[in-house]
């Protein structure tokens, strides 16, 4: 059974379609990258899998859970799914691992000793073991997404959702996020990532996909998707990218 | 009649009134943030109706003059057969008066907190009162204190109005002294100074509040 199921999804803003009948299945260890231009839809696409948008029509099912409209259903999906952000949205008022260590002890009531062993993991495997007891506003934007990354991986989630998690970094603390994600991806996590990353993309992810105009435009295995676009917007958007 | 001249012991009473705007101040402030908290929250509740009523109770309590809210708990609730106590009335009334303010204050504080840390938290699969509890209040309450504390100085300003219903706070006393003395001039301003007294810390503590929160968002 996919870990991820998206079957003919309509989203609109106002009088505006996002999302114009998206279907996509993401099996168990899949890595999927959602490429496409701005306003194609591949942020609102990845908000609507762990239901911060609400979908218009359509139906998605993700890590046995089905997303709906009900608080308790949606707290119950978003246990199995997490998201980083683009920007980082750490709790500024909590330490580094007051921030990891919350919602796994008032969510899953895990126990003090446990919590903190667990954070103290996730942040050995984003390399930040050092920034403990450091605050947020005391850390490099790429020391913050890690932490944020490391946040989200302590609730143990079946599925990562990343949006466009490096876009607010420079190229060098880039690097060191992307390293983070490789490593999970290696690890065997679900990942779906909105990313303008074709390099990173192309080596990690085992799919990607082109949205167009809030459609799936183009799909299949990363590697030839990029040698290989079919499509007349695709090559486009990817030719730009090599410039 | 004999005047009495100001001198130590109507000091004395100045002081012990100015005790009781102190007492008032902190009923105002106690019950109006109690109350004041709850508005706020309805005020930035996800349900419409509430949010609705929240806003129409800070309107009104806003939109009317302290006094009448002074006159209808002292004498208006009187003829129906309710007699207040003067400070119980004066109470109530700074309390109605305060929480419509702080409920005002505390619901732009709530919702300066940027939105991603609710949709982060949210994410991270907390109810919406674990949200406020551990993410949204503390945040707010940071942001908060600096203009509470200057709310607070308004207050102990406004307790003199109380003085209109007999209840004798530093204002009233002042105008007691006055009325045996008739010495207006060294009375009020000894009133003047001991209200400076108590509101210049509090304005300076606000500000150093305010100084010290904008450090930290700029760090």
């Amino acid at each position: 059974m996919p870990e991820v199921i998206v079957e003919n999804v309509h989203k609109s803003f106002g009088s505006v379609e996002v999302l114009k009948g998206v279907s996509l299945t993401v099996e168990r260890g899949e890595v999927i990258a959602l490429i496409g231009r701005s306003g194609s839809g591949k942020s609102t696409l990845l908000r609507c899998i762990n239901g911060l948008e609400k979908i218009n029509s359509g139906r998605i099912k993700i890590a046995g859970h089905t997303v709906s409209s009900d608080p308790r259903q949606l707290r119950e999906l978003r246990r199995d799914v997490g998201i980083v952000f683009q920007s980082y949205n750490l709790f500024p008022h909590l330490s580094v691992g007051d921030n990891i260590m919350l919602a796994p002890k008032i969510v899953k009531n895990v126990a003090r000793a446990q919590s903190r062993e667990t954070a103290e993991n996730v942040l050995k495997l984003v390399g930040l073991s050092e920034k403990f007891d450091a605050y947020p506003d005391e850390l490099s934007g790429g020391q913050q997404q890690r932490v944020a990354i490391a946040r989200s991986l302590a609730m143990q989630p079946k599925v990562m959702l990343f949006d466009e998690v490096t876009s607010a970094l420079d190229p060098e603390l880039t690097e060191e996020v992307l390293n983070v994600m490789e490593q999970l991806a290696r690890d065997g996590m679900t990942m779906i990532l909105v990313t303008h990353e074709m390099a990173f993309a192309r080596r990690v992810a085992t799919r990607t996909i082109f949205m167009h105009q809030g459609k799936i435009w183009e799909e299949g295995p990363s590697k030839q998707l990029f040698s290989d676009p079919k499509t007349p917007e695709l090559r486009q958007f990817v030719k730009a990218d090599v410039k | 009649m004999i005047l009495r001249t100001f001198g130590f012991s109507e000091f004395g009473f100045l002081v012990s009134a100015l005790l009781w705007t102190v007492v008032l101040t902190i009923i105002a402030l106690s019950g109006g943030g109690i109350v004041g908290f709850v508005i706020a929250l309805a005020r930035t509740s996800t349900h419409k109706w509430l949010r609705i009523a929240a806003a129409t109770y800070i309107q009104i309590i806003q939109g009317i003059p302290v006094l009448m809210i002074l006159f209808l708990s002292y004498y208006g609730l009187s003829l129906a057969g309710l007699q207040l106590p003067p400070l119980v009335a004066a109470g109530a009334s700074m309390t109605i008066y305060a929480s419509g303010y702080l409920a005002e204050i505390w619901r732009g504080c709530i919702q300066s907190v940027p939105k991603p840390q609710w949709e982060a938290s949210e994410s991270l699969a907390m109810t919406r009162v674990q949200q406020y509890r551990y993410v949204i209040l503390p945040q707010a309450l940071r942001i908060s204190l600096p203009s509470t504390v200057g709310f607070a100085v308004q207050v102990v300003k406004n307790t003199s109005i109380t003085s209109i219903i007999g209840f004798v706070e530093l204002a009233r006393a002042g105008q007691l002294i006055n009325n045996a003395t008739f010495q207006p001039f060294r009375v009020f301003l000894a009133v003047a100074a001991l209200y400076f007294v108590v509101c210049y810390p509090l304005s300076q503590l606000s500000r150093w509040l305010e100084r010290r929160l904008h450090a930290r968002s700029h760090r």
